[in-house]
């Protein structure tokens, strides 16, 4: 099998696509919304014509905000975002962007420094959350197999191919963000959460046929080196992992490019992390089975 | 293969008048079972406020949470918004927050100056002790709190006294309290005879009578320096719900109502997309069992509509995409059961015992993924916020009824279809990708 054959090279590509990744979130960094920091995101549409960017800076200087930033957004609207407004100031900004036009406020949210930390805190602690309680049932389901490698091994995997599935799509964002100007938002820890979930499932079905196969052998008493027992499965399995993945990325396809501006970004992310996880589930999850089978039946 | 065929067009009516329960309540404008759109695509106000329990003991947090709530929902009433949501939310580690909020949906409102202005009409009342301490030639007073604040007021009402020195009637407004702040109020008044109890509105001091004797009348008067005019104003906000404790206003979001008919065109168009083309991919690369997993599919969708229109869950942007993701996903179980039949009729079994023997072996696999879907659809809508619960209710909903729709449903249609021994066609129809069996 071509997979388990070549799996050095693989880990050392799987290597250098985390590393871009991780440089990505490190120095172009995730930028974070106001969902986390807290402030205030206002968009405004310009039915008759947008004016220029500077005229709205002057007009929105007239209320003593702090710093405010001002940005195209679509063909005729703009995005501002500043500090957590009160509800008196965004009036005051409102009629400030009133003067000499008739703009109409599409959508307003103001969160404030509070709630957005909490909201990052548990952000983090979901994410932890789920990686470990998928990691300690794909222990749990696989308890009947121990040999060649015990079942916490596959646990184990499962949580490191859970790294991997979250660390290139959050790369990606945050080389995708550098270039339009995103944020991470709340629907960003949701695509990521509901990647954790899904992106295992190839996981799954790849570790489901090789526990097949080694209680299939164990019950045969037939002697099969591990290394061909994984690749037959990887070999076996490919078409339904690959299958399973493509519809789904249909799915989010179509949320890209036909779906609610709002989901675009989200359905982006997923379609990123749908990817990276059947990537990881094929090339990387079995295949680190070897080494620790023959680690194991060294010892 | 009878029963199977009977089952199967029993399935298939059940999702015929599932599709038809969707289409019919939302072609009569007047249904009771329209969807319900949330704030982001209807249009709206959502307020967050904290509610501050500093001052409220442990114990009775819950229960000032629930008079707030009431207090807040009687003020949105009177606002006159249709169908107004006011929610709490508790601190706690269950829900992770650690604060107690409230949360009020005002659907159709963008003016958030204007809600939060009739909402915000927030008197607080509160009776503090003063206690005096004299340092050299300067005396301070410190304020002790009693305890006794607006949570325990049954009604106000305003009188005019008698003003007692220059016989003007002077505005007074008398509140009676409920048995609770009875005994509290002539507790407190028994034990502090002689003392300044002062009542702050607002955290201002508005009055600061001396403690004559032990009042157990359960009623007090407040004769501070207002207006007539003033007087009524705090009359009326005291009876019309005097807010247990402090609430201030953490977020708030508003979206105009055409921001919300551009994202539901756009998920109503993605969601027909997005399903055609997987059905097309099924029909082309699975043929039958491709076309029975589009039919299922088709069901599973129909179910989903009709269930958020039920339950009912508020479909947000965000639930929309949920609903269209979990469109892809669903097929998933469908592919593992194909590629698991298939390898059985490899092996030479026959095509009816394939399909059965495929659906009893992709069982584990199929299992472990929707739970672990389950696991990430949980902590998701533990996170909160309501356009995360948005997307996590239909996920979750969406996992359970794919794995039903994916064990029950396509077995019944294959099973009904597929003959004993498959030659010919079958070999065709059977097979996937560019090969046959």
């Amino acid at each position: 099998m071509i997979i388990t054959k070549y799996r050095t090279l693989i880990f050392w590509i799987t290597g250098v696509i985390l590393a871009v990744a991780i440089g990505a979130v490190v120095y172009l960094g995730l930028p974070l919304g106001i969902d986390f920091t807290g402030g205030s995101l206002m968009q405004v549409r310009y039915p008759e014509g947008r004016p220029a960017l500077g005229v709205v800076q002057e007009q929105v200087a007239t209320v003593p905000l702090g710093a405010v930033s001002v940005r195209e957004s679509g063909a005729d609207a703009i995005v501002m975002r500043t500090h957590a407004m009160t509800p008196e100031e965004h009036a005051a900004v409102l009629a400030a962007l009133s003067q000499d036009a008739e703009p109409v406020e599409l959508a307003y949210t103001s969160v404030g420094p509070a709630f957005g930390g909490q909201f990052a805190t548990k952000s983090l602690w979901a994410l932890l959350a789920v990686a470990l309680a998928i990691g300690l049932y794909v222990a749990f389901a696989f308890r009947k197999v121990s040999r060649p490698i015990p079942s916490w091994v596959y646990g184990v995997i499962v949580l490191a191919m859970l790294v991997h599935d979250l660390i290139v799509p959050a790369g990606f964002y945050a080389i995708f963000a550098h270039f339009t100007g995103a944020e991470v938002d709340a629907l960003f820890v949701t695509a990521l959460l509901a990647l954790l979930g899904y992106s295992v499932n190839d996981t799954i079905v790849v570790f489901d046929r090789i526990r097949e196969h080694l209680a299939h052998n164990e019950k045969n008493s037939i002697k099969e080196p591990f290394e061909l027992t994984i690749g037959k499965s990887i070999a076996e399995t490919l078409t339904r992992s690959l299958n399973t993945s493509l519809t789904t990325a249909l799915a989010l396809v179509a949320l890209v490019f036909f779906g609610a501006e709002a989901t675009r970004s989200f359905a982006l992310v997923m379609l990123v992390g749908v990817v990276a996880g059947t990537y990881s589930s094929i090339l990387v999850a079995a295949p680190l089975l070897v080494p620790f089978a023959k680690w194991y039946v060294k010892k | 293969m009878t029963r199977y065929r009977v089952l199967s067009v029993v399935a298939l009516v059940v999702g015929l008048l599932l599709a038809y329960f969707v289409w019919s309540t939302q072609a009569n404008p007047g249904s009771s079972y329209a969807f319900k759109f949330g704030l982001d695509l209807a249009g709206g106000t959502e307020l967050v406020y904290r509610a501050d329990m500093s001052q409220t003991p442990e114990g009775e947090r819950g229960e000032a949470l629930e008079a707030l709530h009431g207090v807040i929902d009687r003020r949105v009433n009177l606002f006159g918004v249709a169908e107004p949501l006011v929610q709490t939310q508790r601190a706690g580690g269950l829900s992770g927050t650690s604060e107690d909020r409230l949360i009020v949906a005002l659907p159709g409102v963008t003016d958030i100056k204007a809600a939060v202005a009739a909402l915000g009409k927030t008197p607080t009342l509160e009776f503090k002790l003063a206690t005096t301490t004299s340092t050299g030639t300067t005396t301070q007073v410190a304020y002790v709190s009693t305890g006794l604040t607006g949570r325990y007021l049954d009604s106000a009402v305003l009188q005019f006294g008698s003003g007692a020195t220059a016989g003007l009637s002077a505005p007074l407004v008398l509140l009676n309290f409920n048995n609770e702040g009875a005994e509290l109020f002539a507790a407190l008044t028994r034990d502090n005879v002689g003392q300044t109890l002062a009542i702050f509105l607002d955290g201002q001091p508005i009055s600061e009578p001396v403690i004559q004797e032990a009042i157990t009348g359960g009623q007090a008067s407040i004769n501070g320096r207002f207006t007539a005019a003033e007087a009524r104003d705090l009359v009326n906000n005291l009876n019309f719900g005097a807010l247990p404790v402090p609430i201030s206003l953490e977020s708030s979001s508003a979206v105009g109502p055409t921001l919300g008919a551009v994202a539901v065109d756009a998920g109503v168009w993605s969601g027909i997309i997005g399903f055609g083309i997987i059905a097309l991919f099924m029909i082309l690369w699975y043929r039958l069992p491709g076309l029975v997993a589009a039919v299922a599919l088709a069901q599973y969708l129909a179910f989903m509509l009709a269930a958020i229109k039920v339950i009912p869950i508020t479909l947000t942007a965000s639930g929309i995409a949920g609903l269209i993701i979990t469109l892809g996903m669903a097929v998933d179980a469908n592919v593992l059961i194909f590629e698991r039949t298939k390898e059985e009729l490899r092996d030479g079994k026959n095509p009816r015992e394939a399909v059965h023997i495929g659906f009893a072996r992709a069982w584990s696999a199929i299992r472990d993924g929707h739970l672990t879907m389950l696991i990430s659809g949980g902590i998701l809508f533990w996170l909160g916020s309501s356009l995360v619960q948005g997307f996590a209710l239909v996920f979750v909903l969406g996992t359970l009824a794919s794995f039903i729709s994916a064990v029950s449903v396509s077995r019944v249609y294959l099973l009904a279809l597929v003959p004993e021994t498959g030659q010919g066609r079958w070999r065709f129809l059977l097979g996937s990708g560019m090969k046959n069996i």
